[in-house]
């Protein structure tokens, strides 16, 4: 099957995982078209997390199928690696590699992955940190950067890879208030690039000024989606109400 | 049947066993001996033991030169210096060769201590248990026993002396130690470093090598330093299984010299050689483990 843009970049249709008999997601279904910006919010423990694992298959499916660009990515022939070159994924606890500096956390996956030439590599490498404003600390290891630092590090490794979408785990969650806003920004820079994203977020304000899209879950399901306004406003469901009435 | 096995003979029953060794010119020299010992230790602690060593020494040889024609003490483990020294070589090459082999075997069984295929895993922890938990001193027994003098390789021999079977020896417990020491350091780094690599296109393999080992470098530090410390000492061993090295020699110039009162003087002396050796070590790993502890 082939995949043109007027096909949802990533399709996933009646997911259902578990984790022994704890049943997690029951049946979530959502698309996500190019160059769309979608958030996911909801209270904790309600899937989140698990759903955005699925998608680049950290995590695997008991029923359903998502697809990316066209192609199943909860099948055994899968190759694993094209997938990775699809899809980018930054963690809530940033994960950079702490024995690296910035610079080669960011080199390293294009360079021993996809196998680039080093000086192609390099020379990305450098814009994409200037891109997400670290210009000067391409030699400081993480230990060395604050959390909001780690992060767009983060980020930019995994910009590297020149992924269609990218996946952000609540990746302020563990930030400073005062480090939250510069990781927002690069992120919505990136949107404003036209980047496929799906952000799992707690920052409401955030979530309503970037996202063409907003799903609420609660227990494994999605309860209510819509555009920003109508979802903030006009939210009809008592439990979306509920959750908001607590958040904003 | 060959029998390698060489149980301790009394010396005194095996004449012509010593080599030649002709005694030290010079016998001014014990103060040189002192002066370069201390040189090696920086601690209080250290100086302290060596200094109640050589008062106790001091004494022994003041009381016999009293006494009156013998060789004082101090003059006769001079005398058996350069044997002893040579013996503590012995002691210090069979513990590199053990911490090496021991080291590259246990890195490797760690590895598959965590490997995501489960009958490895299990049948990597059970050797590892199984050699951990044990004593020493049978496992040498078993090396000198059940492996052959020599081992025909495409019709070339290759000797394989009692020295290099105690090396092999050693090198079991030092293995299963280290190959603990690798599983912890792997599963004490966070999931997430395993997650990003993964989500990065590294593979399984890619990971561990570039992402993972690296960082067990420093955690596996201090403990792999401090093992080889109690391997040397567990060096000695390998003359009840009859290779030569220190005790063994020490043992042997005791019986040439048939001096009773020299007994606890040329174990102290023999305990002074690891000491100088192995404490310097231990204070190395402290600290090491004291700066890694403040910067992680
Ligand atoms: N590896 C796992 N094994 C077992 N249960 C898990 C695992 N991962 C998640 N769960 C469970 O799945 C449920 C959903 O977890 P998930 O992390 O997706 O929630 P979340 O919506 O991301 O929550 P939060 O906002 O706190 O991050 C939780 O009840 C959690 O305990
Ligand atoms: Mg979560």
């Amino acid at each position: 099957m082939s995949w043109s843009e007027d096909k949802p970049i990533v399709s996933i249709k009646d997911v259902k995982k578990s984790f022994g008999s704890l049943e997690v997601l029951k049946g979530v279904s959502i698309d996500i078209m190019k160059g769309e910006v979608i958030c996911i919010i909801g209270p904790s423990g309600s899937g989140k997390s698990t759903l955005i694992r699925c998608i680049n298959a950290l995590n695997d499916i008991q029923g359903g199928s998502i697809t990316v660009e066209g192609r199943e990515v909860h099948d055994e022939e899968l190759d694993k690696l094209e997938l990775r070159k699809k899809v980018g994924m930054v963690f809530q606890q940033y994960n950079l590699f702490p024995h690296k500096t910035a610079l080669q956390n960011v080199m390293m996956a294009p360079l021993k992955v996809l196998k680039e030439p080093k000086a192609d590599v390099e020379k990305r490498a450098r814009a994409l940190i200037k891109k997400v404003r670290l210009e000067g600390k391409e030699n400081s290891y993480p230990g060395e950067l604050s959390g909001g630092q780690q992060q767009r590090v983060a980020i930019a490794r995994s910009l590297a890879m020149r992924p269609d979408v990218m996946l952000f785990d609540e990746v302020t969650a563990a930030l400073d208030p005062e480090t939250v806003k510069e990781v927002l920004v690069t992120i919505k820079d990136l949107a404003a690039e036209g980047m496929t994203c799906i952000l799992v977020t707690h920052e409401m304000g955030f979530a309503r000024e970037v996202a063409d899209h907003i799903y609420f879950t609660d227990k494994g399901v999605i309860v209510e989606h819509g555009a920003p306004e109508e979802f903030f406003d006009k939210a009809s469901d008592p439990r979306t109400k509920e959750f908001l009435s607590q958040v904003l | 049947m060959y029998l390698p096995l060489k149980l301790p003979q009394n010396p005194e029953q095996r004449p012509g066993y010593m080599p030649v060794l002709l005694p030290m010119k010079s016998h001014a020299a014990p103060v040189g001996v002192g002066t370069m010992v201390q040189s090696f230790l920086s601690t209080k602690m250290g100086l302290f033991v060596l200094a109640a060593f050589l008062i106790s020494l001091g004494a022994a040889s003041y009381a016999q030169a009293a006494s009156g024609a013998q060789l004082g003490t101090i003059a006769l483990l001079w005398k058996w210096t350069p044997l002893l020294a040579k013996g503590f070589g012995f002691n210090v090459l069979i513990s590199i060769l053990s911490m090496a082999i021991g080291t590259v075997l246990g890195v490797c069984l760690g590895i598959l201590q965590v490997s995501p295929n489960g009958i490895i895993r299990r049948v990597a922890w059970l050797v590892t248990q199984f050699f951990r938990n044990s004593p020493w001193l049978v496992l040498l027994f078993y090396c000198i026993l059940l492996i052959p003098f020599e081992i025909e390789v495409f019709g070339t021999t290759i000797p394989f002396p009692g020295w290099l079977k105690a090396v092999i020896g050693l090198s079991l417990p030092v293995m299963a130690y280290m190959s603990e020491y690798m599983r912890g350091a792997i599963q004490s780094l966070p999931s997430g470093q395993w997650e990003s690599a993964d989500s990065l296109g590294f593979s399984r393999g890619q990971t561990m090598r570039m992402v993972i080992l690296p960082q067990t470098v420093k955690r596996l530090l201090p403990p792999w330093m401090n093992l080889y410390a109690v391997l040397t000492m567990a060096t000695p061993l390998v003359s009840i299984v009859g290779v030569d090295e220190i005790m063994s020699f020490a043992r042997a110039a005791l019986a040439s010299e048939n001096r009773v009162d020299l007994l606890i003087p040329m174990y102290l002396y023999v305990l002074c050689w690891f000491f100088i050796y192995c404490f310097p070590i231990s204070g190395l790993t402290r600290r090491l483990e004291n700066r890694f502890a403040v910067k992680s």
